[in-house]
């Protein structure tokens, strides 16, 4: 059964998010009936699934929730929100419970038996009758054997039930003497073959529990006249005849009720769930692991063609077009790259999630923080099919989860400050995705009260981050809430405001490439806007020549490129190397003493120098030439060697050769510790020489 | 060997009948619901068919109904997968015409033997 748990937490965990959708979707006052059979389903699924690979407590929990939608669904228990609630927080204590199973953890005991126990309330305050499952009474005392009266009405045969195969599993449980009564059968003529006409008396001898007899006729006991007697008759099963009869009788009339409101509901919800259902794809389910794979052969892939395609264009250029068949492999050559090229985008396609998958997190996280903060928020998601890579997105949805609680926290108001402020009472909270480039661009927008520069500023003077008589610019201001212990919550709540969250945002991000700003108007409210690779498989990079190594730069790191002057280069205590950039100093970094590449000892005098960035710091990267800008392959340099510093991965490049890339965030910190006296950036402008593009 | 459809919505639970009747070298087919097994069995004919109840698109009593109405299936054996509590629905079942059911949770024996059961 082991094999089957990944795919029943997989599809559980789904199940869940629809259920917290559809619950959140639900309108209290005029609820869709196919909305709470969708809720419904899930957790019928979950309950069943945990019971069947043993999850008994997954089970047991959600087989109370499901009795309450059960009732919901039948119409008996009105859909309120405390009911909403309640079902909410047993969809979280579900999830909790399914994932300490699937990852080893342990259960939370009290908040279950606390979620239970608040269904259970509100499914007895109801009071509706509890559904007692009507088993067959064990019949006891030992027999001889039993005489079985068995006539089958003449339609049992269109259930699929075969009388044959009942008298067979009779004879399995001991000896049979069977005898037919042909007495109701037809003339030939009269005869319809798809009717049943006969009947059994049965003997059977041995000792064989009553219950095993029914069993045998479980399926058809409101389909036949059945009559079981004991051989020689112990006095206490004289009773359970009658009964069994009558147990016939309700069960043969409870279905007739259920069957008058069944085929009323069902063409609509077909109707509904197929209109639904259109607009979905179909989809089949892979491990990650094997796409990985794909992209990874795709991307040798890739290098072999560009090594092919450069041998082709050499051969032909010393051969020129009179070979006719070297015009051909050319022309096929061609042909391979285009098609590697959009090999390469469909692969990269397939690790591509739209962004729904962390933006449908957030209904639920305002629903729970605007009822506890007293704040009317209204979501606008625009947007939210906008993909991009699984990798990115799963490091994105906590950096995304804290800046929506910050905007409800600190940005949106209460709604009597709004009317006070002149807005609506409701705030609205806009959540917003776009491809620009070849990143992702999600937008955090609300219109509450924006930051309020004059604390923050105060915050930053009282820690020491601005100096007491310093103005920056507003920019400078915004983005201080990044920096880590600047919380300018008036009153520590357990919703925001340990002070501890902007700045593992901005690290967060940027440990997968990305960025994070702000922007902000006072008392119209604030924007955060994110940027994201759109996968971390592939990098734009720029080739440099090192002596004669080639290696990467990420071009999103470069800021410039300019040839070195050698009166801007100020060396600190004979060690460090500072050049003046326009109005601040960054270090310098020879990348062949970093790398060991020849001799290091060389003037910097007309050097060509890559200005890059990496977490804020900036520094210049000395290099002997710029090469080609292009697209590579990353290859991890951890599983295939080892994690090097300095050195974020590899990749092949045309001609067969490995080509390392540069950590830029990396190598800065590394000539930080190698050479502390760098004075801290930034240096007033002296207003002297500015320094010279170039490149 | 007796071919098998199996239908149901849970990905986790079709995997498992599949694997437990394959294992018993039934030939085994499967569908997510009742409106992709009525397409399938309308092409394919079965021994027996095993089906859900609660499904998206088409749930199981609908299949049932649909499935005695054609010729074929006239008088195919039919089980549902219910749970214990839904008396009402195994009742539902059988009004549709389904042969009989197996309760869940079930474990791969109980299920074998009520498959062996009807296909004898």
């Amino acid at each position: 059964m082991q094999q089957f748990h990944q795919t029943f937490f997989e599809e559980s965990f789904e199940g869940l998010d629809i259920m917290e959708n559809e619950l959140l979707n639900l309108d209290l006052g005029n609820t869709d009936n196919e909305v709470i059979n969708t809720i419904f389903r899930a957790a019928h699924s979950i309950k069943g699934g945990s019971g069947t690979f043993g999850f008994t407590a997954v089970s047991e929990f959600t087989h109370v929730a499901e009795t309450l939608l059960d009732e919901m669904r039948d119409g008996i228990r009105p859909v309120t929100q405390e009911a909403v609630d309640i079902l909410l927080r047993s969809v979280d204590i579900i999830r909790g419970m399914l994932s300490a199973l699937s990852e080893g953890g342990e259960m939370d005991a009290d908040a279950i038996a606390k979620g239970q126990a608040e269904l259970e309330t509100l499914l007895n305050a109801g009071d509706t009758a509890v559904e007692t499952p009507s088993d067959a009474e064990q019949a006891s005392g030992s027999v001889d054997g039993w005489q079985i009266e068995f006539k089958p009405h003449p339609e049992m045969l269109k259930t699929g039930n075969d009388p044959v195969r009942m008298i067979k599993a009779l004879a399995e449980l001991g000896e049979l003497d069977v005898q037919t009564d042909v007495s109701d059968l037809p003339a030939l003529l009269d005869l319809n073959p798809e009717d049943s006409y006969l009947g059994w008396t049965i003997t059977l001898k041995g000792d064989v529990a009553e219950a095993e007899i029914l069993e045998v006729f479980e399926w058809v006991d409101d389909e036949c006249d059945l009559a079981i007697s004991p051989l020689n008759a112990a006095p206490e099963t004289k009773p359970e005849q009658p009964e069994t009869a009558e147990q016939a009788g309700p069960a043969a009339a409870a279905p007739v009720d259920t069957s008058t409101q069944a085929p009323a509901k069902e063409p609509a919800k077909a109707a509904t769930t197929a209109a639904k259902k259109s607009g979905e794809s179909a989809s089949i389910r892979v491990g990650i692991d094997k796409v990985d794979e794909i992209i990874n052969l795709v991307g040798e892939l890739v290098i072999t063609q560009s090594m092919l395609g450069q041998i082709g264009g050499e051969l032909d250029s010393e051969q020129g077009h009179e070979n006719h068949q070297m015009e051909k492999l050319v022309e096929g050559l061609a042909q391979l790259e285009r098609n590697t090229r959009e090999l390469q985008e469909s692969v990269m396609r397939i690790r591509m999630l739209p962004i729904s998958f962390v933006f449908s997190r957030i209904p639920r996280l305002i629903h729970d923080l605007s009822s506890k903060l007293d704040k009317k928020v209204d979501l606008v998601v625009t947007g939210e099919n906008t993909e991009l890579d699984k990798t990115v997105m799963e490091k994105i949805g906590d950096p995304m989860v804290h800046l929506v609680r910050n905007a409800l926290d600190h940005g949106i108001e209460t709604p009597e400050r709004r009317v006070a402020a002149g807005k609506s009472e409701t705030g609205t909270l806009n959540l917003n995705a776009y491809h620009k480039g070849g990143n992702i661009v999600i937008e955090i927008f609300d219109d509450g009260a924006g930051l309020n520069k004059e604390k923050i500023l105060n915050k930053a003077r009282a820690n020491g981050l601005v100096g007491e008589n310093e103005v920056p610019p507003d920019d400078f201001i915004n983005d201080l809430i990044f920096h880590p212990g600047l919380s300018t919550a008036e009153t520590l709540s357990d919703v925001s405001g340990r002070g501890v969250g902007m700045d593992v945002v901005r690290k967060n991000i940027k440990a997968v490439g990305g960025s994070v700003r702000v922007s902000s108007t006072e008392g119209k409210g604030a924007m955060f806007t994110i940027q994201l690779p759109l996968t971390l498989a592939i990098l734009d990079g720029q080739l440099v020549r090192v002596g004669d190594e080639t290696y990467i730069i990420p071009l999103v790191s470069i800021i410039e490129s300019l040839q070195v002057k050698s009166e801007q280069v100020n060396a600190v205590a004979g060690k460090a190397e500072l050049y003046k950039l326009r109005d601040e100093y960054i270090p310098v970094i020879r990348a062949h003493s970093v790398f060991a590449v020849g001799d290091a000892n060389y003037s910097l005098n007309d050097r060509l120098m890559v200005v890059v960035e990496g977490d804020g710091a900036k520094a210049g990267i000395i290099v002997d030439d710029l090469l080609a800008q292009q697209q590579v392959v990353i290859k991890s340099l951890e599983t295939n060697y080892r994690s090097v510093s300095g050195i974020s991965g590899a990749t092949i490049l045309g001609d067969g050769t490995v080509a390392l890339i540069l950590d830029v965030p990396g190598i800065i910190d590394m000539f930080r510790g190698d050479a502390n006296p760098v004075p801290p950036a930034p240096i007033k402008p002296d207003g002297s020489n500015i320094a010279e593009q170039a490149a | 060997m007796a071919s098998i459809l199996a239908v149901d919505d849970s990905a986790s639970m079709r995997q498992m009948v599949c694997f437990t009747l394959k294992g018993a070298g039934y030939d085994v087919t499967e569908a997510k619901d009742g409106q992709e097994a009525l397409q399938i069995a309308k092409s394919k004919s079965f021994n027996l068919v095993i089906t859900d109840i609660n499904m998206p698109n088409m749930d199981g009593i609908t299949l049932t109904k649909e499935l005695r109405a054609l010729a074929p299936y006239k008088f195919t054996p039919i089980l549902t997968l219910t749970t214990e509590s839904s008396q009402e629905k195994k009742m539902a079942g059988k009004q549709a015409g389904a042969t009989g059911w197996i309760v869940k949770p079930f474990n791969p024996d109980q299920l074998l033997a009520t498959v062996k059961k009807v296909l004898g």
